[in-house]
């Protein structure tokens, strides 16, 4: 993979495919799972060939989702673990959120938002993966009784719509700030862009030498 | 059942605007199931059986009358036999005829997602209607009454439809006609509430103190209803349940979450949509890029 020269490198080709699998999956939940939470969204069904279809076909999109996420989680934990920073990040989202970035406290790879929505649905995925199960009828309503899939039910739709705010919190900040969705969608971004945004991380990579996303492991200069 | 154009929707499952519902000017229907009349022989099994064209595969004994020993997306209705003995240690055998009690206010109806699946007749009937459902089991969770049941083959949820298409053009369900000591009455809802109340006196002045109907409030009432010699213990009628009602997981996950959760929704949008036309996107600056090559240039150290 070959990338601008002077820029530098955010996801690797591998994070990249891995997320927007997640992605993928994610919309097609969000659509079919809404056809069958609110009467007037049942319209939505019609996408993936009907309500049957819709009602086939979406806990098989969850499995894929599950294993895709285990992926990002794998990929991305270390640079996602909270620090004391970001407390302090926090504390100064006011200022973030009407773009003047400087005077807050530098950001590493990812910033409390990003690491707010990467935890928050590394708890929501394997909760409605779970509580999926338990619903899904065709292979499973046996083995539970029907006041758990009744509870499981509940917690599968409210954690949907957690999920799904959160998703929308995603997206925008992927639309809001300018130069994350190339970085998502071909995996670069420019100096200024990783100074203004993530400035510890592009201190480290400075410092050691690495055109990114990971700083070289010794330094080599 | 029931292709057939229909006017008289009190409830249609998953709709937002009024059902057609011009033909209303019908009478309340209920059976009455007179347990204490009962004497077990299953003809009305049988019956259920040979008008719906319904064939269960054949089980294996499983050393209790009930045959076979659950309902199923072919066995509608069912006899369900309880040896029960009383405080002074007297055996009774109680036998009911358990099938969909055809709810005033019915779980299934209010938990189904797909518009139409499952509609309530003026008359009080409840009806799958098999061509609109998905095979969700949202029904199944819906049912104070474990009614249900999801056929493996077509994923299509069924139960008994109160013989629907007999109804509709003046006939008993078939259960009432095959029934041989009368244990099974049809009619409307206030007639057969009456007679109930003629079987329950006698029944009282013959022992049977707790004697009473069986019409849950629970679920406002019901269109399939029992007389039963201990209606102050419907459990031990393999399990009729005392006090029948809707979840309250379900008429929560039924009722206020979605509004509200529509309206997080359009909020959390709204929210990002406002924050774009008041603060816009946020660019990096030149003085960005240049204190980053300032930064990339003193790291490279002196030529």
């Amino acid at each position: 993979m070959t990338y601008p020269p002077g820029t530098i490198i955010r996801y690797s080709t591998a994070s990249r495919i891995n997320h927007w699998i997640t992605g993928g999956c994610f919309v097609l939940l969000v659509l079919s799972g809404l056809s069958m939470f609110h009467p007037m969204l049942f319209f939505l069904s019609e996408l993936f060939g009907g309500g049957q279809w819709t009602r086939a076909v979406h806990p098989w999109i969850g499995v894929v989702l599950l294993i895709s996420y285990t992926g990002l989680i794998i990929q991305f934990w270390r640079d996602e673990m909270w620090t004391r920073d970001d407390l302090e990040w926090s504390k100064a989202i006011t200022h973030v959120l009407v773009n003047e970035e400087e005077g807050v406290p530098e950001v590493a790879r990812f910033n409390a938002g990003q690491k707010f929505v990467f935890w928050a649905m590394a708890l929501l995925v394997p909760v409605l993966f779970f509580t999926g199960l338990v619903i899904w009828e065709v292979y499973f309503s046996s083995y539970t009784t029907i006041e758990t899939q009744r509870i499981a039910v509940l917690i599968h739709s409210m954690a949907a719509i957690g999920a799904i705010i959160v998703w929308i919190i995603h997206v925008y900040s992927g639309i809001w700030i300018r130069g994350a969705m190339r970085a998502m969608m071909h995996g670069y971004a420019t100096p200024g862009w990783a100074y203004r945004h993530h400035r510890k991380w592009f201190r480290r990579l400075v410092e050691t030498g690495s055109r990114g996303p990971e700083p070289n492991p010794e330094r080599p200069r | 059942m029931s292709d057939l154009q229909s006017q008289d929707y009190i409830r249609r499952s998953a709709t937002t605007l009024t059902p057609p519902s011009t033909r209303d000017h019908e009478q309340q229907v209920a059976k009455l199931i007179d347990v204490t009349r009962c004497i077990g022989c299953k003809a009305c099994q049988s019956a259920c059986m040979e008008w719906n064209n319904l064939r269960q595969e054949v089980g294996h004994f499983e050393g209790s009358y009930d045959n076979p020993m659950d309902l199923s997306p072919s066995v509608w209705t069912l006899m369900r036999f309880n040896e029960w003995e009383d405080e002074q240690g007297n055996l009774e055998w109680l036998i009911r005829k358990d099938g969909c009690m055809h709810c005033e206010d019915p779980g299934c109806l209010k938990a189904c997602p797909a518009p139409g699946a499952i509609v309530q007749y003026a008359n009080g009937i409840v009806d799958f209607i098999s061509d609109a459902c998905i095979g969700c089991g949202y029904c199944v969770k819906g049912c104070p009454f474990d009614i249900p049941r999801i056929s493996k083959t077509d994923h299509k949820s069924y139960k008994c439809t109160l013989c629907s298409d007999r109804v509709g053009i003046g006939l008993e369900p078939a259960c009432v006609k095959a029934c041989p000591t009368g244990a099974i009455m049809f009619g409307s809802k206030s007639d057969m509430t009456d007679w109930a109340g003629e079987r329950i006196k006698d029944l009282k002045s013959r022992g049977f103190e707790n004697a009473g109907l069986y019409d849950p409030p629970g679920v406002s009432g019901t269109h399939v209803m029992y007389v039963l010699h201990h209606a102050d213990k419907p459990t031990i009628y393999s399990g009729l349940p005392d006090k029948p009602h809707i979840s309250d997981f379900v008429g929560f996950w039924k009722g206020i979450i979605k509004p509200v959760a529509l309206a997080g929704l359009a909020f959390t949008a709204l929210a990002g949509f406002f924050h774009w036309i008041s603060v816009g996107p946020n660019d990096v600056q030149p003085e960005d890029e240049a204190e980053a090559q300032r930064l990339l240039h003193s790291a490279d150290g002196p030529p």
